[in-house]
Protein backbone atom coordinates (compact mmCIF):
# COMPACT_ATOMS: atom_id res chain seq x y z
CA UNK A 1 0.00 0.00 0.00
CA UNK A 2 2.98 2.18 0.68
CA UNK A 3 3.93 2.06 -2.97
CA UNK A 4 0.41 2.81 -4.02
CA UNK A 5 0.15 5.98 -1.98
CA UNK A 6 3.61 7.11 -3.07
CA UNK A 7 2.48 6.77 -6.69
CA UNK A 8 -0.78 8.60 -6.45
CA UNK A 9 0.71 11.16 -4.07
CA UNK A 10 3.54 11.92 -6.48
CA UNK A 11 1.16 12.22 -9.41
CA UNK A 12 -1.14 14.51 -7.45
CA UNK A 13 1.75 16.77 -6.45
CA UNK A 14 2.98 16.90 -10.04
CA UNK A 15 -0.48 17.78 -11.36
CA UNK A 16 -0.87 20.45 -8.70
CA UNK A 17 2.49 22.04 -9.49
CA UNK A 18 1.65 22.12 -13.19
CA UNK A 19 -1.76 23.64 -12.45
CA UNK A 20 -0.50 26.24 -10.00
CA UNK A 21 2.77 27.29 -11.66
CA UNK A 22 1.08 29.65 -14.17
CA UNK A 23 -0.02 31.84 -11.25
CA UNK A 24 3.61 33.00 -11.19
CA UNK A 25 3.91 33.44 -14.97
CA UNK A 26 4.05 37.13 -15.87
CA UNK A 27 4.06 36.68 -19.66
CA UNK A 28 3.71 34.01 -22.35
CA UNK A 29 7.47 33.51 -22.42
CA UNK A 30 7.15 31.67 -19.12
CA UNK A 31 4.62 29.34 -20.70
CA UNK A 32 7.01 28.74 -23.57
CA UNK A 33 9.81 27.74 -21.21
CA UNK A 34 7.37 25.64 -19.21
CA UNK A 35 6.33 23.71 -22.32
CA UNK A 36 9.95 23.04 -23.25
CA UNK A 37 10.71 21.90 -19.72
CA UNK A 38 7.77 19.49 -19.76
CA UNK A 39 8.60 18.18 -23.23
CA UNK A 40 12.14 17.45 -22.09
CA UNK A 41 10.74 15.89 -18.93
CA UNK A 42 8.62 13.44 -20.94
CA UNK A 43 11.59 12.39 -23.06
CA UNK A 44 13.64 11.92 -19.89
CA UNK A 45 10.97 9.89 -18.14
CA UNK A 46 11.09 7.53 -21.13
CA UNK A 47 14.87 7.60 -21.36
CA UNK A 48 15.16 6.88 -17.66
CA UNK A 49 13.33 3.58 -18.17
CA UNK A 50 16.23 2.61 -20.40
CA UNK A 51 19.13 4.19 -18.53
CA UNK A 52 18.07 4.29 -14.91
CA UNK A 53 15.90 1.21 -14.64
CA UNK A 54 17.22 -1.25 -17.23
CA UNK A 55 20.82 -0.02 -16.89
CA UNK A 56 21.45 0.48 -20.61
CA UNK A 57 22.75 3.65 -22.23
CA UNK A 58 21.76 5.60 -25.30
CA UNK A 59 23.66 8.54 -26.71
CA UNK A 60 21.37 8.74 -29.71
CA UNK A 61 17.95 9.53 -28.37
CA UNK A 62 17.86 13.02 -29.85
CA UNK A 63 17.85 11.17 -33.17
CA UNK A 64 14.55 9.47 -32.33
CA UNK A 65 13.19 12.81 -31.12
CA UNK A 66 14.19 14.41 -34.42
CA UNK A 67 12.70 11.56 -36.45
CA UNK A 68 9.38 12.09 -34.69
CA UNK A 69 9.57 15.80 -35.41
CA UNK A 70 10.52 15.38 -39.06
CA UNK A 71 8.08 12.51 -39.52
CA UNK A 72 5.29 14.81 -38.44
CA UNK A 73 6.67 17.66 -40.53
CA UNK A 74 6.97 15.65 -43.71
CA UNK A 75 3.75 13.65 -43.34
CA UNK A 76 1.60 16.71 -42.62
CA UNK A 77 3.10 19.18 -45.08
CA UNK A 78 4.04 16.90 -47.99
CA UNK A 79 1.47 14.11 -47.69
CA UNK A 80 -1.37 16.00 -46.06
CA UNK A 81 -1.67 13.68 -43.06
CA UNK A 82 -3.70 14.89 -40.10
CA UNK A 83 -1.23 15.77 -37.29
CA UNK A 84 -2.40 13.02 -34.97
CA UNK A 85 -2.05 10.46 -37.77
CA UNK A 86 1.43 11.74 -38.54
CA UNK A 87 2.39 11.55 -34.87
CA UNK A 88 1.20 7.97 -34.53
CA UNK A 89 2.72 6.81 -37.80
CA UNK A 90 6.06 8.49 -37.00
CA UNK A 91 6.09 6.88 -33.57
CA UNK A 92 5.35 3.49 -35.12
CA UNK A 93 8.17 3.88 -37.63
CA UNK A 94 10.58 5.04 -34.94
CA UNK A 95 9.50 2.09 -32.79
CA UNK A 96 10.20 -0.30 -35.65
CA UNK A 97 13.55 1.32 -36.34
CA UNK A 98 14.49 1.09 -32.65
CA UNK A 99 13.42 -2.56 -32.70
CA UNK A 100 15.50 -3.29 -35.79
CA UNK A 101 18.67 -1.61 -34.55
CA UNK A 102 18.05 -2.54 -30.92
CA UNK A 103 18.34 -6.29 -31.38
CA UNK A 104 21.96 -6.27 -32.55
CA UNK A 105 23.26 -3.30 -30.56
CA UNK A 106 21.76 -4.18 -27.20
CA UNK A 107 23.92 -7.30 -27.20
CA UNK A 108 26.72 -4.82 -26.62
CA UNK A 109 27.58 -3.54 -23.20
CA UNK A 110 29.07 -0.42 -21.67
CA UNK A 111 31.24 1.65 -23.98
CA UNK A 112 30.31 -0.43 -27.00
CA UNK A 113 26.61 0.19 -26.55
CA UNK A 114 27.30 3.89 -25.99
CA UNK A 115 29.30 4.07 -29.23
CA UNK A 116 26.67 2.17 -31.23
CA UNK A 117 23.80 4.39 -30.08
CA UNK A 118 25.99 7.43 -30.65
CA UNK A 119 26.45 6.19 -34.22
CA UNK A 120 22.71 5.87 -34.75
CA UNK A 121 22.14 9.41 -33.53
CA UNK A 122 24.86 10.76 -35.78
CA UNK A 123 23.52 8.93 -38.84
CA UNK A 124 20.02 10.29 -38.25
CA UNK A 125 21.39 13.80 -37.78
CA UNK A 126 23.41 13.62 -41.00
CA UNK A 127 20.52 12.21 -43.02
CA UNK A 128 18.23 15.01 -41.84
CA UNK A 129 20.89 17.53 -42.78
CA UNK A 130 21.76 16.18 -46.20
CA UNK A 131 18.41 14.98 -47.54
CA UNK A 132 17.52 18.60 -48.19
CA UNK A 133 14.86 17.78 -50.79
CA UNK A 134 12.62 16.20 -48.18
CA UNK A 135 13.81 17.78 -44.94
CA UNK A 136 14.84 21.24 -46.08
CA UNK A 137 18.39 20.45 -44.99
CA UNK A 138 20.17 22.71 -42.52
CA UNK A 139 17.60 25.46 -43.22
CA UNK A 140 14.94 23.37 -41.52
CA UNK A 141 11.26 23.06 -42.31
CA UNK A 142 8.02 24.65 -41.20
CA UNK A 143 4.89 22.99 -39.84
CA UNK A 144 1.29 23.96 -39.31
CA UNK A 145 -0.58 24.00 -36.05
CA UNK A 146 -1.62 20.77 -34.44
CA UNK A 147 -5.26 20.39 -35.45
CA UNK A 148 -7.55 17.69 -34.22
CA UNK A 149 -11.33 17.35 -34.61
CA UNK A 150 -11.50 20.83 -36.09
CA UNK A 151 -9.67 22.29 -33.13
CA UNK A 152 -6.17 23.81 -33.32
CA UNK A 153 -3.67 23.82 -30.47
CA UNK A 154 -2.23 27.30 -30.74
CA UNK A 155 -0.11 29.56 -28.62
CA UNK A 156 2.09 28.94 -25.64
CA UNK A 157 -0.70 28.91 -23.07
CA UNK A 158 -2.69 26.19 -24.79
CA UNK A 159 0.44 24.16 -25.41
CA UNK A 160 1.28 24.48 -21.75
CA UNK A 161 -1.84 22.59 -20.75
CA UNK A 162 -1.39 20.00 -23.47
CA UNK A 163 2.20 19.39 -22.38
CA UNK A 164 1.09 19.26 -18.76
CA UNK A 165 -1.50 16.58 -19.45
CA UNK A 166 0.98 14.66 -21.57
CA UNK A 167 3.57 14.81 -18.80
CA UNK A 168 1.21 13.59 -16.09
CA UNK A 169 0.10 10.82 -18.44
CA UNK A 170 3.69 9.80 -19.20
CA UNK A 171 4.67 9.72 -15.56
CA UNK A 172 1.60 7.64 -14.83
CA UNK A 173 2.55 5.15 -17.56
CA UNK A 174 6.16 5.00 -16.42
CA UNK A 175 5.21 4.40 -12.80
CA UNK A 176 2.77 1.70 -13.86
CA UNK A 177 5.40 -0.05 -15.87
CA UNK A 178 8.12 0.10 -13.21
CA UNK A 179 5.87 -1.47 -10.62
CA UNK A 180 4.73 -4.36 -12.82
CA UNK A 181 6.15 -7.73 -13.81
CA UNK A 182 7.61 -6.11 -16.92
CA UNK A 183 9.22 -3.32 -14.91
CA UNK A 184 10.70 -5.69 -12.35
CA UNK A 185 12.18 -7.72 -15.19
CA UNK A 186 13.74 -4.53 -16.58
CA UNK A 187 15.26 -3.67 -13.23
CA UNK A 188 16.47 -7.24 -12.84
CA UNK A 189 18.32 -6.90 -16.14
CA UNK A 190 20.14 -3.99 -14.55
CA UNK A 191 20.79 -5.90 -11.32
CA UNK A 192 22.15 -9.12 -12.82
CA UNK A 193 21.50 -10.38 -16.33
CA UNK A 194 22.38 -13.98 -15.55
CA UNK A 195 20.38 -13.83 -12.32
CA UNK A 196 17.36 -12.68 -14.30
CA UNK A 197 17.85 -15.25 -17.05
CA UNK A 198 17.86 -18.24 -14.74
CA UNK A 199 14.44 -17.38 -13.36
CA UNK A 200 12.98 -17.05 -16.83
CA UNK A 201 13.56 -13.45 -17.90
CA UNK A 202 14.42 -13.21 -21.58
CA UNK A 203 16.87 -10.38 -21.00
CA UNK A 204 17.53 -9.46 -24.63
CA UNK A 205 13.81 -9.19 -25.29
CA UNK A 206 13.34 -6.81 -22.37
CA UNK A 207 16.30 -4.69 -23.35
CA UNK A 208 14.90 -4.26 -26.84
CA UNK A 209 11.44 -3.58 -25.44
CA UNK A 210 12.60 -0.75 -23.20
CA UNK A 211 14.76 0.67 -25.98
CA UNK A 212 11.70 0.78 -28.24
CA UNK A 213 9.51 2.29 -25.53
CA UNK A 214 11.99 5.04 -24.75
CA UNK A 215 12.44 5.77 -28.47
CA UNK A 216 8.68 6.06 -28.92
CA UNK A 217 8.48 8.48 -25.98
CA UNK A 218 11.12 10.63 -27.70
CA UNK A 219 9.40 10.40 -31.07
CA UNK A 220 5.99 11.46 -29.76
CA UNK A 221 7.49 14.44 -27.96
CA UNK A 222 9.44 15.28 -31.12
CA UNK A 223 6.17 15.41 -33.06
CA UNK A 224 4.50 17.64 -30.47
CA UNK A 225 7.56 19.87 -30.28
CA UNK A 226 7.61 20.28 -34.05
CA UNK A 227 4.01 21.48 -34.16
CA UNK A 228 4.43 23.67 -31.14
CA UNK A 229 7.55 25.33 -32.50
CA UNK A 230 6.19 25.51 -36.04
CA UNK A 231 9.75 25.18 -37.29
CA UNK A 232 12.45 22.51 -36.91
CA UNK A 233 16.09 22.16 -37.91
CA UNK A 234 18.28 19.02 -37.98
CA UNK A 235 20.08 20.21 -34.86
CA UNK A 236 17.26 18.94 -32.66
CA UNK A 237 18.77 15.55 -33.51
CA UNK A 238 22.34 16.55 -32.75
CA UNK A 239 24.74 14.68 -30.51
CA UNK A 240 24.70 17.65 -28.17
CA UNK A 241 20.95 17.28 -27.68
CA UNK A 242 21.39 13.55 -26.92
CA UNK A 243 24.00 14.35 -24.31
CA UNK A 244 21.73 17.01 -22.86
CA UNK A 245 18.98 14.44 -22.43
CA UNK A 246 21.28 11.94 -20.73
CA UNK A 247 22.62 14.67 -18.44
CA UNK A 248 19.08 15.54 -17.39
CA UNK A 249 18.45 11.93 -16.40
CA UNK A 250 21.77 11.56 -14.61
CA UNK A 251 21.42 14.86 -12.75
CA UNK A 252 17.87 14.27 -11.61
CA UNK A 253 18.38 10.69 -10.59
CA UNK A 254 18.73 7.43 -12.43
CA UNK A 255 16.03 4.92 -11.59
CA UNK A 256 13.83 7.69 -10.23
CA UNK A 257 10.99 8.84 -12.46
CA UNK A 258 10.41 12.07 -10.59
CA UNK A 259 14.17 12.57 -10.43
CA UNK A 260 14.50 12.43 -14.21
CA UNK A 261 11.64 14.88 -14.45
CA UNK A 262 13.30 17.30 -12.05
CA UNK A 263 16.63 16.98 -13.88
CA UNK A 264 14.88 17.89 -17.14
CA UNK A 265 13.19 20.90 -15.62
CA UNK A 266 16.39 22.19 -13.99
CA UNK A 267 18.48 21.89 -17.13
CA UNK A 268 15.77 23.51 -19.23
CA UNK A 269 15.47 26.44 -16.87
CA UNK A 270 19.20 26.86 -16.31
CA UNK A 271 19.97 28.63 -19.62
CA UNK A 272 17.07 31.01 -18.95
CA UNK A 273 18.43 31.90 -15.55
CA UNK A 274 22.01 32.12 -16.78
CA UNK A 275 21.24 33.92 -20.03
CA UNK A 276 24.51 35.82 -19.72
CA UNK A 277 26.64 32.69 -20.00
CA UNK A 278 24.88 31.22 -23.00
CA UNK A 279 28.10 30.59 -24.90
CA UNK A 280 29.33 28.36 -22.07
CA UNK A 281 26.26 26.13 -22.08
CA UNK A 282 28.14 23.02 -23.22
CA UNK A 283 30.82 23.57 -20.59
CA UNK A 284 28.29 24.01 -17.84
CA UNK A 285 26.53 20.85 -18.97
CA UNK A 286 29.82 18.98 -18.79
CA UNK A 287 30.56 20.36 -15.35
CA UNK A 288 27.13 19.37 -14.09
CA UNK A 289 27.59 15.86 -15.45
CA UNK A 290 30.99 15.48 -13.80
CA UNK A 291 29.85 17.03 -10.55
CA UNK A 292 26.84 14.74 -10.38
CA UNK A 293 28.87 11.61 -11.05
CA UNK A 294 31.43 12.54 -8.39
CA UNK A 295 29.29 13.99 -5.63
CA UNK A 296 25.93 12.29 -6.02
CA UNK A 297 26.15 9.40 -8.46
CA UNK A 298 22.57 8.45 -7.69
CA UNK A 299 21.36 11.85 -8.82
CA UNK A 300 19.68 14.79 -7.16
CA UNK A 301 16.36 13.39 -6.00
CA UNK A 302 17.53 10.00 -4.66
CA UNK A 303 20.44 11.71 -2.84
CA UNK A 304 18.08 14.27 -1.35
CA UNK A 305 15.68 11.57 -0.21
CA UNK A 306 18.57 9.66 1.40
CA UNK A 307 19.68 12.77 3.28
CA UNK A 308 16.14 13.49 4.47
CA UNK A 309 15.73 9.91 5.65
CA UNK A 310 18.93 10.10 7.66
CA UNK A 311 17.88 13.43 9.19
CA UNK A 312 14.49 11.96 9.96
CA UNK A 313 16.17 9.58 12.38
CA UNK A 314 16.75 6.53 10.26
CA UNK A 315 14.04 4.24 9.04
CA UNK B 1 12.83 -41.90 -13.56
CA UNK B 2 15.86 -39.78 -14.34
CA UNK B 3 14.93 -36.13 -14.36
CA UNK B 4 18.33 -35.03 -15.61
CA UNK B 5 20.78 -36.91 -17.77
CA UNK B 6 24.24 -35.67 -18.58
CA UNK B 7 25.88 -37.56 -21.43
CA UNK B 8 29.59 -37.41 -22.28
CA UNK B 9 29.63 -33.73 -21.45
CA UNK B 10 32.82 -31.72 -21.95
CA UNK B 11 33.74 -28.08 -21.60
CA UNK B 12 37.11 -26.62 -22.48
CA UNK B 13 38.41 -23.18 -21.71
CA UNK B 14 41.40 -22.61 -23.96
CA UNK B 15 43.06 -25.92 -23.20
CA UNK B 16 41.69 -26.37 -19.69
CA UNK B 17 39.27 -29.28 -19.49
CA UNK B 18 36.89 -27.89 -16.88
CA UNK B 19 34.50 -30.78 -17.52
CA UNK B 20 35.67 -33.85 -19.36
CA UNK B 21 33.55 -36.67 -20.75
CA UNK B 22 31.15 -36.64 -17.84
CA UNK B 23 28.11 -38.91 -17.71
CA UNK B 24 25.65 -39.18 -14.85
CA UNK B 25 21.98 -38.83 -14.09
CA UNK B 26 19.82 -37.35 -11.38
CA UNK B 27 16.71 -39.15 -10.17
CA UNK B 28 13.53 -37.18 -9.64
CA UNK B 29 12.92 -36.34 -6.00
CA UNK B 30 16.51 -36.91 -4.88
CA UNK B 31 18.95 -34.63 -3.19
CA UNK B 32 21.90 -35.17 -5.48
CA UNK B 33 25.15 -33.66 -4.31
CA UNK B 34 28.20 -32.86 -6.36
CA UNK B 35 31.45 -32.62 -4.48
CA UNK B 36 35.05 -32.09 -5.43
CA UNK B 37 38.07 -29.96 -4.59
CA UNK B 38 38.34 -26.32 -5.69
CA UNK B 39 38.53 -26.07 -9.45
CA UNK B 40 37.04 -29.54 -9.96
CA UNK B 41 34.47 -28.12 -12.36
CA UNK B 42 31.33 -28.09 -10.21
CA UNK B 43 30.27 -24.55 -11.06
CA UNK B 44 31.12 -25.10 -14.71
CA UNK B 45 28.87 -28.16 -14.66
CA UNK B 46 26.03 -26.04 -13.23
CA UNK B 47 26.59 -23.45 -15.91
CA UNK B 48 26.43 -26.14 -18.59
CA UNK B 49 23.27 -27.69 -17.20
CA UNK B 50 21.46 -24.36 -16.83
CA UNK B 51 22.43 -23.01 -20.22
CA UNK B 52 24.80 -20.30 -19.03
CA UNK B 53 27.57 -22.06 -20.97
CA UNK B 54 27.25 -24.19 -24.09
CA UNK B 55 29.07 -27.51 -23.99
CA UNK B 56 32.15 -28.16 -26.11
CA UNK B 57 30.69 -31.61 -26.69
CA UNK B 58 28.17 -33.99 -25.21
CA UNK B 59 24.63 -33.19 -24.22
CA UNK B 60 22.22 -32.59 -21.38
CA UNK B 61 18.72 -34.05 -21.21
CA UNK B 62 16.04 -32.71 -18.92
CA UNK B 63 12.89 -34.82 -18.67
CA UNK B 64 14.23 -36.84 -21.62
CA UNK B 65 14.46 -33.79 -23.79
CA UNK B 66 17.78 -32.52 -25.15
CA UNK B 67 18.28 -29.12 -23.63
CA UNK B 68 21.93 -28.31 -24.30
CA UNK B 69 22.12 -25.16 -26.39
CA UNK B 70 18.98 -23.73 -24.91
CA UNK B 71 19.04 -20.35 -23.15
CA UNK B 72 18.81 -20.16 -19.35
CA UNK B 73 15.41 -18.46 -19.51
CA UNK B 74 14.08 -21.28 -21.69
CA UNK B 75 15.36 -23.84 -19.21
CA UNK B 76 13.74 -21.90 -16.42
CA UNK B 77 10.44 -22.26 -18.25
CA UNK B 78 11.04 -26.03 -18.38
CA UNK B 79 11.50 -26.13 -14.63
CA UNK B 80 15.16 -25.51 -13.80
CA UNK B 81 16.22 -22.89 -11.36
CA UNK B 82 19.46 -22.17 -9.56
CA UNK B 83 21.50 -20.08 -7.19
CA UNK B 84 25.03 -18.83 -7.68
CA UNK B 85 28.26 -19.35 -5.78
CA UNK B 86 29.16 -15.72 -6.42
CA UNK B 87 25.86 -13.98 -5.67
CA UNK B 88 23.75 -12.70 -8.55
CA UNK B 89 21.39 -10.56 -6.53
CA UNK B 90 19.46 -7.63 -7.96
CA UNK B 91 21.06 -5.08 -5.69
CA UNK B 92 18.98 -2.29 -7.19
CA UNK B 93 15.78 -3.83 -5.79
CA UNK B 94 14.17 -4.71 -2.51
CA UNK B 95 14.39 -8.23 -1.08
CA UNK B 96 10.74 -8.96 -1.84
CA UNK B 97 11.15 -7.65 -5.39
CA UNK B 98 14.11 -9.96 -5.94
CA UNK B 99 11.86 -12.88 -5.08
CA UNK B 100 9.02 -11.50 -7.20
CA UNK B 101 11.30 -11.49 -10.23
CA UNK B 102 11.75 -15.17 -9.47
CA UNK B 103 8.01 -15.60 -10.00
CA UNK B 104 8.22 -13.87 -13.39
CA UNK B 105 7.13 -16.84 -15.48
CA UNK B 106 3.94 -17.27 -13.50
CA UNK B 107 2.75 -13.68 -13.89
CA UNK B 108 0.86 -11.75 -16.52
CA UNK B 109 3.81 -10.16 -18.29
CA UNK B 110 2.04 -8.67 -21.28
CA UNK B 111 3.31 -5.18 -21.99
CA UNK B 112 0.13 -3.17 -22.44
CA UNK B 113 -1.73 -4.46 -19.38
CA UNK B 114 1.41 -3.69 -17.34
CA UNK B 115 1.72 -0.22 -18.84
CA UNK B 116 -1.94 0.56 -18.15
CA UNK B 117 -1.93 -1.12 -14.76
CA UNK B 118 -4.99 -3.18 -15.56
CA UNK B 119 -6.72 -4.75 -12.55
CA UNK B 120 -5.81 -8.27 -13.69
CA UNK B 121 -2.13 -7.39 -13.47
CA UNK B 122 -2.34 -5.66 -10.10
CA UNK B 123 -4.42 -8.42 -8.56
CA UNK B 124 -1.98 -11.12 -9.57
CA UNK B 125 0.87 -8.88 -8.50
CA UNK B 126 -0.62 -8.62 -5.03
CA UNK B 127 -1.02 -12.38 -4.85
CA UNK B 128 2.57 -12.72 -6.05
CA UNK B 129 3.75 -10.36 -3.31
CA UNK B 130 2.01 -12.43 -0.64
CA UNK B 131 3.34 -15.65 -2.08
CA UNK B 132 6.88 -14.28 -2.20
CA UNK B 133 6.61 -12.91 1.33
CA UNK B 134 5.79 -16.49 2.33
CA UNK B 135 8.94 -17.71 0.60
CA UNK B 136 11.05 -15.11 2.39
CA UNK B 137 9.62 -16.38 5.64
CA UNK B 138 10.30 -19.95 4.54
CA UNK B 139 14.02 -19.21 4.14
CA UNK B 140 14.07 -17.21 7.37
CA UNK B 141 14.16 -13.71 5.93
CA UNK B 142 10.77 -12.40 7.01
CA UNK B 143 12.32 -9.38 8.65
CA UNK B 144 14.03 -8.28 5.43
CA UNK B 145 10.80 -8.12 3.42
CA UNK B 146 11.05 -4.45 2.47
CA UNK B 147 14.81 -4.11 2.89
CA UNK B 148 16.96 -2.98 -0.02
CA UNK B 149 18.94 -6.00 -1.15
CA UNK B 150 22.05 -3.81 -1.04
CA UNK B 151 21.71 -3.36 2.70
CA UNK B 152 21.46 -7.06 3.58
CA UNK B 153 24.27 -9.16 5.09
CA UNK B 154 25.95 -11.91 3.10
CA UNK B 155 24.25 -14.82 4.81
CA UNK B 156 20.84 -13.29 4.17
CA UNK B 157 21.67 -12.77 0.49
CA UNK B 158 22.53 -16.44 0.07
CA UNK B 159 19.08 -17.29 1.36
CA UNK B 160 17.48 -14.58 -0.72
CA UNK B 161 18.79 -16.33 -3.83
CA UNK B 162 17.22 -19.57 -2.68
CA UNK B 163 13.88 -17.83 -2.17
CA UNK B 164 14.13 -16.26 -5.61
CA UNK B 165 14.91 -19.61 -7.20
CA UNK B 166 12.00 -21.23 -5.37
CA UNK B 167 9.64 -18.51 -6.57
CA UNK B 168 10.13 -19.89 -10.06
CA UNK B 169 8.53 -23.10 -8.76
CA UNK B 170 11.16 -25.33 -10.33
CA UNK B 171 11.09 -29.08 -10.75
CA UNK B 172 14.82 -29.08 -10.21
CA UNK B 173 16.72 -26.67 -8.01
CA UNK B 174 20.49 -26.33 -8.36
CA UNK B 175 22.28 -24.83 -5.37
CA UNK B 176 25.91 -23.77 -5.76
CA UNK B 177 27.50 -23.69 -2.31
CA UNK B 178 24.49 -22.35 -0.40
CA UNK B 179 26.29 -22.64 2.94
CA UNK B 180 29.59 -21.06 1.93
CA UNK B 181 30.49 -18.21 4.25
CA UNK B 182 27.72 -18.97 6.69
CA UNK B 183 28.18 -19.62 10.39
CA UNK B 184 27.19 -22.94 11.97
CA UNK B 185 23.68 -21.83 12.93
CA UNK B 186 22.98 -20.39 9.49
CA UNK B 187 24.32 -23.57 7.87
CA UNK B 188 21.94 -25.68 9.92
CA UNK B 189 19.05 -23.45 8.84
CA UNK B 190 20.00 -23.85 5.19
CA UNK B 191 20.25 -27.58 5.74
CA UNK B 192 16.70 -27.51 7.06
CA UNK B 193 15.46 -25.41 4.15
CA UNK B 194 16.97 -27.81 1.61
CA UNK B 195 15.36 -30.80 3.30
CA UNK B 196 11.99 -29.13 3.29
CA UNK B 197 12.33 -28.15 -0.36
CA UNK B 198 13.20 -31.73 -1.26
CA UNK B 199 10.34 -33.14 0.75
CA UNK B 200 7.96 -30.88 -1.18
CA UNK B 201 8.92 -32.89 -4.28
CA UNK B 202 11.56 -30.63 -5.81
CA UNK B 203 14.69 -32.39 -7.00
CA UNK B 204 17.76 -30.74 -5.52
CA UNK B 205 21.22 -30.72 -7.04
CA UNK B 206 23.64 -29.47 -4.44
CA UNK B 207 27.23 -28.32 -4.67
CA UNK B 208 28.65 -27.91 -1.21
CA UNK B 209 31.99 -28.13 0.57
CA UNK B 210 30.41 -28.65 3.98
CA UNK B 211 30.85 -32.43 4.17
CA UNK B 212 28.76 -32.80 7.26
CA UNK B 213 25.82 -31.28 5.46
CA UNK B 214 26.43 -33.22 2.26
CA UNK B 215 26.77 -36.58 3.97
CA UNK B 216 23.75 -35.87 6.10
CA UNK B 217 21.18 -34.91 3.51
CA UNK B 218 22.20 -36.44 0.19
CA UNK B 219 20.50 -39.41 -1.43
CA UNK B 220 23.25 -39.62 -3.98
CA UNK B 221 26.68 -38.09 -4.39
CA UNK B 222 28.84 -37.46 -7.44
CA UNK B 223 32.50 -36.72 -6.75
CA UNK B 224 34.45 -34.79 -9.38
CA UNK B 225 38.12 -34.10 -9.80
CA UNK B 226 39.71 -32.23 -12.69
CA UNK B 227 36.38 -32.29 -14.50
CA UNK B 228 36.09 -36.07 -14.40
CA UNK B 229 33.94 -38.41 -12.43
CA UNK B 230 35.88 -39.73 -9.48
CA UNK B 231 33.19 -41.69 -7.73
CA UNK B 232 29.47 -41.96 -7.46
CA UNK B 233 26.99 -43.54 -5.08
CA UNK B 234 25.34 -43.23 -1.72
CA UNK B 235 27.05 -41.08 0.93
CA UNK B 236 28.40 -44.21 2.61
CA UNK B 237 29.84 -45.56 -0.66
CA UNK B 238 31.45 -42.28 -1.62
CA UNK B 239 32.92 -41.72 1.81
CA UNK B 240 34.50 -45.17 1.69
CA UNK B 241 35.96 -44.66 -1.76
CA UNK B 242 39.76 -44.49 -1.53
CA UNK B 243 40.07 -42.21 -4.57
CA UNK B 244 37.77 -39.67 -3.01
CA UNK B 245 39.71 -39.77 0.19
CA UNK B 246 43.04 -39.28 -1.56
CA UNK B 247 41.72 -36.53 -3.87
CA UNK B 248 40.50 -34.64 -0.87
CA UNK B 249 43.64 -35.22 1.10
CA UNK B 250 45.70 -34.35 -1.96
CA UNK B 251 43.84 -31.14 -2.63
CA UNK B 252 43.30 -29.92 0.88
CA UNK B 253 46.19 -31.49 2.75
N1 LIG C 1 34.72 -18.79 -17.71
C1 LIG C 1 35.86 -19.45 -17.54
N2 LIG C 1 36.94 -19.19 -18.31
C2 LIG C 1 38.08 -19.86 -18.17
N3 LIG C 1 38.26 -20.83 -17.26
C3 LIG C 1 37.24 -21.15 -16.47
C4 LIG C 1 36.00 -20.48 -16.56
N4 LIG C 1 35.15 -21.00 -15.62
C5 LIG C 1 35.86 -21.94 -14.98
N5 LIG C 1 37.09 -22.04 -15.48
C6 LIG C 1 38.12 -23.00 -15.05
O1 LIG C 1 37.54 -24.26 -15.02
C7 LIG C 1 37.97 -25.00 -13.89
C8 LIG C 1 36.79 -25.42 -13.07
O2 LIG C 1 36.26 -24.27 -12.41
P1 LIG C 1 34.91 -24.30 -11.57
O3 LIG C 1 34.62 -22.92 -11.17
O4 LIG C 1 33.87 -25.01 -12.34
O5 LIG C 1 35.35 -25.13 -10.29
P2 LIG C 1 34.54 -25.45 -8.98
O6 LIG C 1 34.54 -26.93 -8.82
O7 LIG C 1 33.23 -24.77 -8.97
O8 LIG C 1 35.50 -24.82 -7.88
P3 LIG C 1 35.12 -24.14 -6.47
O9 LIG C 1 34.95 -25.24 -5.49
O10 LIG C 1 36.35 -23.32 -6.16
O11 LIG C 1 33.93 -23.32 -6.68
C9 LIG C 1 38.95 -24.11 -13.15
O12 LIG C 1 40.24 -24.45 -13.57
C10 LIG C 1 38.60 -22.74 -13.64
O13 LIG C 1 39.72 -21.89 -13.61
MG1 LIG D 1 32.35 -23.37 -7.86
Amino acid sequence: MNIYTARTGGLAILATIIAVAPLGFSNTYFYDVGVNAMFNAIVCVGLNLLIGYAGQISLGHAGFFALGAYGSGILTTVYGFPPIGALVLSAAVVGLLAFAVGRPILKLKGHYLAMATLGIGIIIHIVLKTEAKITGGPDGMSLDNFKMLGFAIKGDVMWYWVAGIALVGSVWLALNLIDSPVGRALRAVHGSEVGAEVVGVDTSRYKVLVFVVSAVFASVVGSLFAHKNGFITPDIGSFFHSVELVTMVVLGGMASTFGALIGAVILTLLPQVLAAVEQYEAMILGAIMMGTMIFMPKGLLPSLVAVLRRRGGGR
Amino acid sequence: MSLLKVERLSKEFGGIHAIEDLTFSVEAGDIHSIIGPNGAGKTTLFNLITGVYTPSSGRVLFQDRVVSGMKPYELAALGMSRTFQNLQIFFNMKAIENVMVGHHLHLDRRFLPSLLRLPTVTRRDRECRDYCAGLLEFVGLAKYLDADAGSMPYGALKRLEIARALAAQPKMLLLDEPAAGLNATESREIDEVIKRVASSGVTVVLVEHDMKMVMGISDHILALDYGRKLAEGTPAEVRANPEVVSAYLGAHG
